[in-house]
């Protein structure tokens, strides 16, 4: 079992490492994204730092979309996702594997990114911290759910649209309360009630996407 | 029909509202071939999709040791390797990737150098290290052949698995079935090619109801 998690994992690692510009258009649609916002609202200190914490996450689940729609397309496409649903082992491991693949190559580096763009938010280096400390509990619940949209839509004409559609709002909660803890840190309120929540939707998320997102490969292959 | 490894009980397909077929029984034991043959839309993919179990009947169903498949997925998939119209090769891996990731995905050890060996038979032995982006459409047919070959499974499903290969090729893998077949493996096929198949047990299933012109298997 764990092997099988193991093998799903390097493969896509592997395949990742082999295409980086794919990788890093996400990368660099995040920090384009981000940095719109200042140019657009004004330099004010005090607005940035208002606005930082939501434009952030709000680009870094428009970030993750944008890699979504070809979590299992790619795969379909030369045939080897169903020699992948065709092996002896749970198609959930399957979809586990590849949403945690996806988290690593895709997640990751925005963990790693968004301090700096924090900084240019005038962000205080706690809210910083705490910011960094939803994002790693908030983008798995992204690549999660993303995963049941990809599975969903795979195989649709326009499904990147579609998949957009169906999977934004499913985001909304990790949004609100991923901006929200930050949010709460500058306001001295605290980020904990916050960051709890976060917390236990992606408990949720990674004890009920898998399967759905399982059930929906099977169908969409049919 | 007891005894029949795999066995068909009444199966009907549907795409959307059309029936392809209904009432469709066969059983095919250890050491036999199973052509499939039949017009193009006449629902032979589908029915070799129903026997992988990707996907599910209108009616009927398939049994593998005389369980239906739908009841025993991990034990049924460790047995039967399917190859499709789409190989399944991944274009930025080489052929040795492929063949390693695809072992690890069934859940075995990888053993390179059987790996090796086996891509240097199928005429592979000046692409090894060549990512598979740059080989030709039979090339990376005779990668997946290679990890059709790797699976080590009883039951092959093989859905137009001649189409891109050079005679030389074809002749190699009339030679891989029959190998099969006599270690006591079972192959369900399809093709338009004529096959060379001395020695084999061979039951033909036509499927639909356009009749085709006997196909030359001397």
């Amino acid at each position: 079992m764990y092997r099988f998690l193991l093998a799903v994992l390097r493969r896509d690692l592997t395949l990742a490492a082999r295409r980086r510009g794919d990788w890093l258009i996400a990368q660099f649609f995040f920090v384009m994204v981000a940095s719109l916002f200042p140019l657009g609202v004004g330099p004010e200190p005090a607005m940035l730092a208002r606005i930082g914490p939501g434009v952030l996450w709000v680009a870094a689940t428009l970030a993750s979309l944008l890699s979504l729609s070809r979590l299992f397309a790619d795969d379909h496409r030369d045939g080897s996702l169903e020699h992948m649903v065709l092996s002896p082992e749970p198609t959930v491991l399957l979809v586990l594997g590849k949403s945690l693949a996806h988290w690593l190559i895709y997640g990751i580096p925005l963990l790693l990114i968004a301090p700096v763009l924090g900084l240019q938010f005038n962000l205080s280096w706690e809210a910083i911290l705490v910011l960094d400390l939803s994002l790693l509990l908030g983008t798995p619940i992204l690549s999660l759910l993303g995963g049941v949209g990809a599975a969903l839509t795979l195989g649709l004409r326009g499904g990147g649209v579609l998949l957009t559609l169906l999977i934004l709002p499913l985001y909304v909660p990790a949004l609100i309360f991923g901006a929200g803890a930050v949010d709460g840190v500058m306001a001295g309120t605290g980020a904990e009630a916050h960051l709890s929540l976060l917390g236990a939707f992606f408990v949720l998320s990674l004890m009920i996407a898998p399967w759905i997102a399982a059930a929906a490969l099977r169908v969409s292959l049919e | 029909m007891p005894d029949a490894l795999l066995s068909v009980h009444d199966l009907a397909c549907a795409r959307g509202d059309r029936l392809l077929f209904k009432g469709m029984n066969f059983a095919l034991n250890s050491g036999e071939l199973l052509l499939v043959q039949g017009g193009n839309g006449q629902g032979k993919t589908s029915l070799l999709r129903l026997l992988t179990g990707l996907s599910s009947p209108e009616e009927g169903e398939v049994r593998w040791r005389g369980e239906p498949i739908r009841g025993q997925r991990e034990a049924y998939h460790a047995e039967m390797v399917y190859l499709g119209h789409a190989n399944g090769v991944k274009d930025d891996l080489n052929p040795v990737e492929n063949l390693r990731f695809a072992d690890g995905l069934q859940g075995r050890a990888f053993d390179e150098a059987r790996a090796i060996v086996t891509l240097e038979r199928l005429g592979l032995s000046r692409c090894l290290d060549l990512p598979c982006r740059v080989l030709s459409f039979g090339q990376r047919r005779r990668v997946a052949l290679s990890a059709l070959l790797l699976a080590g499974a009883i039951l092959w499903i093989l859905d137009e698995p001649l189409t891109g290969l050079d005679i030389h090729a074809v002749a190699l893998m009339e030679g891989l079935i029959r190998d099969h077949l006599s270690a006591g493996g079972m192959v369900v096929a399809t093709t338009h090619q004529a096959l060379n198949l001395e020695g084999v047990i061979v039951q033909r299933l036509l499927v639909g109801n356009v009749a085709i012109p006997e196909l030359a298997v001397d």
